[in-house]
């Protein structure tokens, strides 16, 4: 057993309103961001895991998704690698190790 | 008829439909605590407003796994009938009694009015006493009431005379459809297929007394006093 920091991205899904989003695209356009075309604001979601490797910890919380974290009516979402508490620094996200459900 | 009001940590109207079925209606009433898995031979299951747990991750996305909901979703396979209001309707869409979902106001604000409502299906067991075409004043209370579901799915709903509740142009006398929220098609309540779940952003169980503002919402309870009848 290894522990594995895995970390969730839940976005709205594409085509559904995000009045949030379209706000905080509006700020950015108005601080003169002009190139900016849209935005989207989720959630981020850092589970802490033991599992026998990171494939199966990375099963386990594509589950977790799928039952609870995520809504597949209105949420899209993207797991990646947290591993190293610094993968939020702005200098350098997380790698993303598999694709959309 | 003995009406089972769940009790999740963060219900706030449990007590308010507690008091609209025993004081206005005249009925019994019961909580049923969430961590129970007893429906004490209710009749009518409630799942009331509020916040539950806190609205984390997602409104009504954890009270749906507490341990009374397995009873509650059983009950309801069965027939029997299940109201979900204002958090309660949350609930039940995440736990698939009712499609889409309720997302946050399209305004990003808490809104917190009277608003009117046209009866758009009189033709279920909780709208049978209202008149066809009937409007009804009630409170809603949300900060994530935007009812939300793929176009085929409102479709299928409004084709089958699912949507029985639409919010009408505010107090104004307008015939118009209006969401004060942003919900697809001015969609205030809906009902499952099997026509025995109901799920609705505003608050009957708060319009029972004309000193409350309005009593239009009583016709709920009374609509299923004639429609289950124990």
């Amino acid at each position: 057993m290894s522990h594995f920091r895995i970390a969730v991205h839940i976005t709205p899904r594409r085509g559904i309103l995000d009045p949030q989003g379209k706000t905080v695209a509006g700020a950015l356009h108005t601080l003169g961001f002009a190139s900016v075309t849209d935005v989207h604001v989720g959630r981020y979601i850092i589970v802490e895991i033991d599992a026998a490797d990171r494939s199966d910890a990375e099963r386990q919380t594509r589950e977790m998704c799928e039952k609870l974290l995520a809504n597949p009516v209105i949420e899209d979402f993207e797991i990646a690698d947290a591993r190293h508490p610094d993968a939020l620094g702005a200098s350098g996200g997380p790698a993303f190790s598999s694709g959309r459900p | 008829m003995k009406f089972g009001i769940v009790v999740f940590p963060g219900s706030n109207s449990d007590y308010d439909t507690y008091h609209a079925v025993v004081d206005q209606l005249g009925e019994e009433a019961v909580y049923l605590w969430h961590k129970d898995h007893d429906l004490q031979n209710s009749d009518v299951i409630v799942l009331p407003g509020g916040f539950s747990y806190g609205d984390y991750l997602r409104a009504g996305a954890i009270a749906r796994f507490s341990p009374i909901m397995n009873d509650v979703i059983a009950f309801a396979k069965k027939g029997g009938p299940v109201i979900g209001i204002c958090n309660g309707f949350q609930i039940a869409c995440e736990a698939g009694l009712l499609p889409g979902a309720l997302l946050r106001n399209e305004s990003l604000k808490y809104i917190c009015e009277f608003v009117r409502l046209r009866v758009t299906s009189t033709d279920t067991i909780f709208s049978n006493r209202y008149e066809d075409g009937a409007t009804a004043l009630m409170p809603i209370s949300h900060g994530d009431g935007r009812y939300t579901a793929d176009s085929e799915t409102v479709d299928r709903l409004e084709g089958e005379g699912r949507v029985v509740f639409r919010y009408l142009g505010g107090l104004r006398d307008a015939d118009e459809w209006w969401s004060p929220n942003g919900s697809m098609r001015a969609i205030a309540g809906i009902v499952n297929e099997q026509g025995n779940v109901l799920g609705m952003m505003p608050h009957p169980e708060r319009a029972v007394d004309p000193l409350l503002g309005s009593d239009d919402g009583l016709a709920i309870f009374e609509s299923l006093l004639s429609r289950v009848g124990v």
